[in-house]
């Protein structure tokens, strides 16, 4: 179970940089997630770390000790594919052990380990099945089977639940998150699903574009997210964004634009360092927003109700700008209604419109 | 009324190719059929020709000549696939990598292939010369003794002019097999810790398996029929040595001049190389009732 650092890590395919020089510290015995949308470079830093691929430049050390020189196997790491990855021609239980018989790992140890690793995931009955006799949940099972049977020091995981479907999705989170407590060993698990990230990660990294734009605990990144795009990218349904500019009125700190004008509570006018008059960027949280209008209030024009159960999700407009309402279904929306809305001005968040970092 | 009329729309549309397959196909088949059981000299009409029954078969199953041709065959067809196969396929595992100029590389490889076989078989002649050949000069110039190429080791030559023509044909069936491989696969297989010959004894050899039993089937199927080359190259000769069996056949018909025979030991030919694509033939519908299985068990368990 090593510390893992990435030190100014680099890639580019031809003349496509793919990865930023990138600084990374994965903390040994932690699951670490590592979340950004589509093409941002996860993958890559994953299969870097796995030595499927080469670096372009700098250097990745495991407790101090550079190894972007070693093969894969020579790594200790386990590694579950998006796509699976199984060996079609060997059925389940020779898929399992493939890296222990490589090993010459005695046959009884190889059976008894193959079998408690497949009693766990609940597939001991396919043992004798091919890949192709299974359905993608159970393919999935195996994948991740196949990797736990080995004691490597770090298990990679990339998008391992992508291809489910939602339900089977969720289950299969719960039952990565139970596993997760009861092994002690690195995780690093990739995703571009934020949900996912929250549930299973110690410590989140947020990617964007190569970028390592944030890490954290789940809690950290909602609620002190550093700029727009985490901001934006943690938390669901996502934050809404509005074009503000802060005025001084009476000596109280107001945040205005189109159509809205909330004063700020004392915290966040402490944060702010500078004076008034400057053009910000105004994140709410769809949950920031009340159906108690004692306070600083909006006007809202609702566009539909996405009914979800309990919650409701309102789509609703101020001006242009379209804003996402989180409330509780028993208060009845119609369509087309302008109304107030009260918000939560502690909640409030101000990024700076050039830079899109938090002020 | 108009149901069975759409019915019959696909059969009326394939008729002509239907009609065009049976007369060029079946009709020369069964003239070849017919003939065998036939005394038939070339300057015959077939209908002047004499019922003989089964004779021509018999007296070839106890002809030493039709054996020893037979043999010469099989021993040809056996080594040339063979090392064909072990050659192709290892090039292949060789070549299945991104450096540049590998595609150029790839494509020499095939020349071979495309050049036609009487080409072939001349370019080899002179190679072998006893002489003046390309061999031979270089075996005096680094100062080994003489080998008579195409005298006292005809079948060995031949087989090598063979190999050198036909191996391209599995290195590409053998590289498609490969680059369509699951990447996947492999990339799990390194970090479970796979050798690079243990990834291609554990995983890349298996995976191509389907590929390499039609291929080599194909193979052996041309293998049996070769001509040109070996009648450019030596005639059949010294002797029976290199006398294959599509060669005897033609020295039957033509200077033999006994039709009906020549036609029976085509047969004999024919029967072998049924017996073999039916093997492939059989196996494919092993693997597609396997395929089948698999699909219905999965669908049960969704
Ligand atoms: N072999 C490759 N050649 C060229 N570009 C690549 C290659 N692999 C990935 N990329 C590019 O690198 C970027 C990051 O890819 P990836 O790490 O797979 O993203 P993610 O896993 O975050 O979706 C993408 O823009 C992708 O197009
Ligand atoms: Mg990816």
């Amino acid at each position: 179970m090593p510390e893992i650092v990435f030190d100014g890590v680099e890639k580019s395919y031809g003349s496509v940089r793919v990865l930023p020089p990138l600084d990374l510290t994965l903390h040994d015995g932690e699951f670490t997630v590592l979340v950004g949308p589509s093409g941002c470079g996860k993958s890559t830093t994953l299969r870097i770390l796995a030595g499927l691929e080469t670096l372009s430049g700098g250097e990745i050390y495991f407790d101090g000790k550079p190894i972007s020189a070693l093969e894969p196997k020579e790594r200790d790491i386990a590694m579950v594919f998006q796509d699976y990855a199984l060996y079609p021609h060997m059925n389940i239980a020779r898929n399992m052990s493939f890296a222990l018989r490589l090993a010459k790992t005695p046959k009884a140890e190889i059976d008894a380990k193959v079998q408690r690793v497949a009693d766990m995931l609940n597939i001991g009955h396919l043992l004798a099945r091919k890949p192709a006799e299974l359905s993608g949940g159970q393919r999935q099972r195996v994948a991740m089977g196949r990797a736990l049977v080995r004691d490597a020091g770090t298990f990679l995981f990339d998008e391992p639940l992508s291809n489910l479907d939602a339900k089977l999705r969720g289950k299969m989170r719960t039952e990565l998150a139970e596993m997760r407590d009861s092994i002690e060993k690195n995780m690093v698990y990739v995703t571009h699903d934020q949900v996912e990230a929250m549930t299973l990660g110690d410590r989140i990294v947020v990617m964007n574009e190569g970028v390592v734009q944030q890490q954290g605990t789940p809690e950290e990144l909602f609620k002190e997210p550093r700029n727009l795009f985490v901001a934006g990218f943690i938390g669901s349904p996502s934050m809404n964004f509005m074009e503000g500019a802060l005025v001084d009125i009476g000596g109280e700190m107001h945040v205005q634009g189109a159509g809205f004008d909330l004063p700020l509570d004392a915290t966040t006018r402490t944060r702010l360092d500078t004076a008034t008059d400057r053009n910000v960027t105004v994140g709410i949280r769809p949950s920031s927003f009340t159906t108690d209008t004692s306070g600083a209030t909006v006007e809202l024009r609702v566009i539909v109700a996405e009914y979800l159960g309990a919650q409701s999700v309102l789509v609703t407009k101020l001006g242009k700008t379209e804003l996402l309402v989180e409330t509780q279904s028993t208060a009845p929306f119609k369509s087309g209604v302008t109304q107030s809305f009260g918000v939560n001005t502690d909640e409030i968040m101000l990024f700076d419109r050039s830079t899109g970092l938090r002020l | 009324m108009k149901s069975t009329l759409n019915r019959l729309t696909p059969y009326v549309f394939f008729m002509p190719a239907a009609v065009i397959m049976i007369i060029a196909l079946f009709y020369p088949l069964l003239y070849m059929i017919w003939g065998s059981f036939r005394r038939w000299s070339p300057s015959q009409q077939i209908g002047e020709t004499e019922f003989v029954g089964l004779r021509n078969y018999i007296s070839l199953w106890n002809d030493p000549n039709f054996a020893e041709s037979m043999g010469v065959t099989l021993k040809f067809a056996v080594s040339v696939v063979t090392i064909e196969m072990l050659l192709g396929v290892g090039l292949a595992l060789l070549l299945d990598r991104n450096i540049r100029g590998m595609s150029v590389l790839r494509t020499l490889f095939i020349l071979p292939m495309m050049i036609a076989p009487v080409v072939v078989g001349l370019m080899w002649r002179y190679i072998y010369h006893p002489t003046i050949g390309t061999f031979n000069r270089f075996l005096d110039t680094i100062g080994v003794e003489r080998v008579d190429w195409l005298g006292q080791n005809a079948l060995m030559s031949v087989i090598i002019a063979d190999i050198w023509q036909w191996t391209p044909f599995i290195f590409i069936l053998s590289l498609a097999a490969l680059q369509s491989l699951p990447q996947s696969a492999l990339e799990a297989s390194r970090i479970d810790g796979a050798t690079g010959w243990q990834q291609i004894w554990h995983i890349k050899i298996p995976l191509m398996m389907p590929v390499l039993i039609v291929t080599c089937l194909l193979r052996l199927i041309d293998a049996f029929k070769v001509l040109e080359v070996i009648l450019v190259m030596t005639e059949g000769g010294p002797g029976l040595s290199t006398e294959i069996l599509a060669l005897r056949i033609s020295r039957t018909a033509t200077e033999f001049r006994e039709l009906g025979v020549a036609a029976a030991m085509s047969n004999y030919l024919l029967i072998l190389l049924m017996l073999l694509t039916a093997a492939m033939f059989t196996y494919t519908k092993l693997q597609e009732a396997r395929a089948n299985r698999l699909r219905m068990a999965v669908e049960a368990d969704d």
